[in-house]
């Protein structure tokens, strides 16, 4: 019966129930009625070796194709430096627990200062959490702060230009918290202010939810959002791709009071939509109204600096049935990986990949509409995302695509083709996917 | 462990670089970008050089105390072995690259993983079908409850707002009915921790959705009337919830599916041997009978969207990372070994418990599942606490016992074992409980002022919430 995970031998068992007072293993669940008991056998493949399960997964491997990937859409391909791996497979970080015991786990309350601090950063916000699940569920987070933030208003407005799955999940969580949603019209290709402006009227809204890049990867303009928000008495949330906060206008430089999104952008694998790491960090007003754990510094009894969970009233666990949410652990790992990858790029090559990005994607963008079969929808800045009307068939482009290993020209529900370049799409790349448009009859 | 007092900010000087970028090869920058939508201010970002970056996070990783490390008896969290081929197959290089929104044609490989999981999640647990789509215990609590609510009004059944929680449940379980717009109402507990029969009859109407448990309990105690709370549960229309938290004593033994449960959560890196990770990514997969499989969130494994689904909880399907780790582990397991998985759980907390409850009070005494519950020494007189005996335990080389939960008792001490520790090692642990109950009452002030060995002692946590310093800055360098 030996197994490499269970170190019980014969004799240990035997002397283990000796001291436990039974006489077989089968009378520890003396309480578990006769008739609750699973007596069959489980509908289970039989026990592999571990060169089996490496060729059950090397099998699945082969059944998924090898593509070239030339969409976001709320998941970026940038690349992961060699040493962000290398530390996050330490097992010191990686088999750990929440950070509970702060003598033995100053290692990961050190990173999440870290991340916590980053964040801030990039954001221009006074104070962040130590990570959220994802993106979407940043920003679902990130409306009931608005609400438990007002006495009484239950109403939020988010801009219809984010990302599908932002607003669905948003969707969800308000519904069933009892939050009132209504979401605030597009105008050429952007949030419209005059709409936002039109549905604040009522100053019944707890708070705003816009995009710094919308679902066309367009840069939005958010000048007299903020004060729109405040003076009808909401808060003003901002929902980004961090990476490109390098070189964008931070939410806290428009007057932003929470920012939120997904830190997938900061090299992690795309991996089929996770694990990612959300982001939610405020204004220091909002401190005791941020879900989730937080890491602050102190001292210890011998003076020297510490790290522990801080502010721990207003998690779950304290508050119980009073809670606005229900997070306590997150993303930490990611977390790590996300501050480790942020330590190596630092402000010049976060930079730098935003240079490539946009480079390739305009490069991209300019090649595409030069095929004569794409016409701009929308003259508005952009990054590394972009969509554009076609006049080919979308699903005979997509097929064509997907069978010469591309996956790019992600249909939107406005029936555009959506197209999005990082800083590993290289040019050759580039001009083999568009000789394959070009091909298309 | 060694004490190592920098943060990255610390080691950052202008003109260092961690990266190894292509040359720009284009003719647009994003200078291009109108002044106006661009940041002003360059990031305060660490600028180090590679190997002293590798260095920082190793020498942090070193004050890190993880379960390759040693012994971590933390009850209600499962600290069991993460074995290493998990990680192998995660980090493979083909699965990284998928994108999620591909299309399905292009993913059969992930899709075959979706399915496999959950046909195997589905006969661990007697439960009909699963979403993998939640990122986290709580997580799965809150799509659970959603799918509960769902269920409710699609029967338009519109009264059933109200869920019951006993008083000894996860914090997260109150929590995450709040978040769902669902009021709490508690059951009582019965001096053994198992749920007050009698109190519930009388909280049971036309306005219960549901009542939320564990089993066993968090004193891990099995509930043995849970047949009969089940029957009364579904003769006023109300739904039963069954947070996995607890599931490991029960592999190889029990399924909640025959329990009457109809919605459960699974915690992936408590039984099903994921990495912590510090505290996430983990994965919290949501379980259902037949008749509430239409309720599972969007997007699903069976790629449907039925009408009466809970809505859509995730950016996209849940860690996938995570999720392949699982099986991975079941795989190695199989029928046979999971069979033992469970049992041996059990064997490890009763020996612990039968072998220390002489020194420390032990409140229920009787077998218990796959954790227990100490209130404190038993040798008071010292006045040596909870605390006290869990940070000295740092010194000894092992993790503590979760502290201060449940709150049935003052001093709760709640060890958690798992199957995967040795005799030995269990022998060692009970010998260090044995010496610090000694102390306490020879040399308490020792043990008062104990962790003597570990990196940092006794953080000043009331300190830390007064004046929150929760970032780096000129200030905080000062601290």
């Amino acid at each position: 019966m030996a197994f490499a995970y269970f170190p019980h031998t014969p004799d240990d068992i035997g002397q283990m129930l000796r001291r436990s007072g039974v006489s077989s293993i089968e009378e520890l669940y003396s309480d578990v009625p006769e008739s609750l008991r699973f007596k069959g056998e489980y509908d289970l493949p039989d026990a592999m070796s571990e060169d089996e399960v490496r060729r059950y997964f090397e099998d699945l491997d082969r059944r998924n194709a090898r593509l070239t990937v030339f969409c976001g859409a709320g998941a970026y391909d940038h690349y992961t430096p060699a040493a962000v791996k290398h530390i996050i497979s330490r097992s010191e970080f990686q088999t750990a627990y929440t950070p509970y015991q702060a003598e033995i786990s100053q290692g990961t309350l050190r990173y999440i200062f870290e991340f916590q601090s980053m964040i801030c950063e990039l954001t221009g916000m006074d104070c962040a959490n130590a990570s959220m699940y994802d993106g979407p569920t940043s920003a679902a987070e990130a409306m009931l702060m608005c609400t438990a933030s007002s006495k009484k208003r239950k109403k939020v407005l988010i801009s219809s230009s984010l990302l599908p799955n932002v607003i669905d999940v948003i969707r969800t969580y308000t519904g069933y918290h009892g939050v009132q949603l209504d979401t605030i019209e597009i105008s050429d290709g952007v949030t419209s202010i005059s709409d936002l402006q039109l549905k604040l009227a009522g100053n019944d809204v707890a708070g705003v939810l816009v995009p710094g890049i919308n679902r066309y990867g367009i840069i939005e303009d958010l000048a007299g959002f903020a004060d729109a928000a405040h003076s009808a008495g909401a808060l003003l949330a901002v929902y980004s791709d961090p990476s490109s906060l390098a070189v964008l206008k931070t939410p806290g430089e428009w007057g932003a009071d929470i920012a939120c999104g997904d830190a997938q952008s900061f090299g992690v694998p795309l991996s089929f939509g996770g694990p990612y790491v959300g982001f939610l960090a405020c204004r220091m007003e909002l401190m005791r109204k941020l879900p989730g754990r937080i890491v602050g510094a102190t001292t210890d009894l011998d003076g020297k600096r510490s790290f522990v969970l801080t502010l721990q009233a207003r998690e779950q666990h304290i508050r119980r049935e009073k809670a606005t949410s229900n997070i306590c652990s997150n993303q930490s790992l990611m977390a790590l990986f996300v501050t480790v990858y942020m330590s190596l790029m630092g402000p010049d090559g976060l930079k730098k990949v935003n240079d490539l990005s946009y480079g390739g994607a305009h490069y991209l963008h300019d090649r595409l509409l030069e095929t004569g079969k794409f016409a701009e929808v929308f003259d508005r800045p952009f990054l590394k995302e972009f969509v554009l009307r076609t006049s080919i068939d979308i699903p005979t482009l997509q097929k064509a695509l997907l069978d010469n290993g591309f996956f790019g020209a992600l249909r939107t529900e406005e029936g555009y083709v959506s197209f999005c370049v990082t800083e590993r799409r290289t040019k050759a790349e580039i001009d083999a996917m568009v000789g394959v448009i070009d091909a298309i009859g | 462990m060694k004490y190592y007092d920098k943060l990255i900010f610390e080691l950052s000087e202008e003109g260092r670089c961690g990266y190894s970028l292509p040359e720009n090869r284009w003719e647009d920058n994003t200078d291009s970008i109108p002044s106006g939508l661009r940041r002003t201010l360059r990031p305060n970002l660490p600028q180090v050089s590679e190997p002293d970056a590798v260095r920082h996070y190793t020498n942090l990783s070193d004050m890190n105390f993880g379960v390759d490390t040693g012994f971590y008896p933390l009850g209600s969290c499962t600290m069991k072995y993460n074995p290493k081929i998990n990680e192998e197959i995660a980090g493979m290089a083909g699965f990284q690259g998928i994108h999620p929104l591909q299309p399905r044609s292009t993913v059969q490989g992930v899709m075959k993983l979706y399915g496999d999981l959950s046909a195997a999640l589905s006969a661990i647990t007697g439960m009909a079908a699963f979403t993998l789509n939640p990122f986290a215990g709580a997580h799965g609590e809150l799509t659970g409850l959603m799918i509960m609510r769902r269920y409710h009004i699609c029967r338009g059944d519109m009264k059933r707002t109200r869920v019951i929680v006993p008083d000894s449940a996860h914090g997260t379980n109150p929590a995450s009915a709040a978040v769902c717009g669902l009021e709490v109402v508690q059951v009582k507990s019965l001096p053994d921790g198992t749920i007050d029969v009698d109190h519930l009859k009388t909280l049971l109407d036309d306005t219960v959705a549901g009542i939320m448990m564990t089993n066993p309990n968090t004193l891990g105690l099995f509930e043995t009337r849970i047949e009969e709370i089940a029957d009364l549960v579904h003769a006023c229309g109300g739904l039963l919830y069954y947070d996995g938290a607890n599931m490991n004593p029960l592999l190889g033994v029990a399924r909640p599916g025959d329990m009457g449960f109809d919605i459960m959560h699974l915690n992936l890196h408590k039984t099903f041997s994921t990495p912590h990770g510090g505290g996430g990514p983990g994965a919290g997969p949501v379980g259902v009978t037949k008749r509430l499989e239409s309720c599972l969130p969007l997007p699903r494994i069976d790629g449907e969207e039925p009408e009466g689904n809970a809505g859509r909880v995730s950016g996209f399907m849940g860690n996938f990372g995570v999720l392949m780790k699982a099986y991975a582990y079941i795989l190695m397991l199989g029928k046979q070994n999971i069979r033992l998985a469970g049992p041996l759980a059990t064997l490890n907390a009763n020996y612990i418990k039968e072998s220390l409850k002489d020194c420390y009070r032990l409140p229920i005494d009787r077998v218990c599942k796959h954790e227990f519950v100490f209130d404190g020494l038993a040798g008071q007189s010292t006045g040596v606490t909870t605390l006290d005996v869990a940070k000295r335990l740092l010194d000894y080389g092992f993790h503590a016992p979760t502290v201060y939960f449940p709150l049935l008792f003052h001093q709760s001490i709640m060890i958690e074992p798992t199957e995967t520790e040795s005799k030995e090692t269990l022998d060692s642990f009970i010998e260090a409980m044995r010496k610090i109950a000694v102390e306490a009452a020879t040399d308490p002030d020792m043990v008062r002022s104990a962790p003597h060995g570990t990196p940092v002692r006794r953080p000043d946590e009331t300190a830390a919430a007064r004046h929150p310093v929760l970032k780096y800055s000129l200030t905080a360098k000062s601290i």
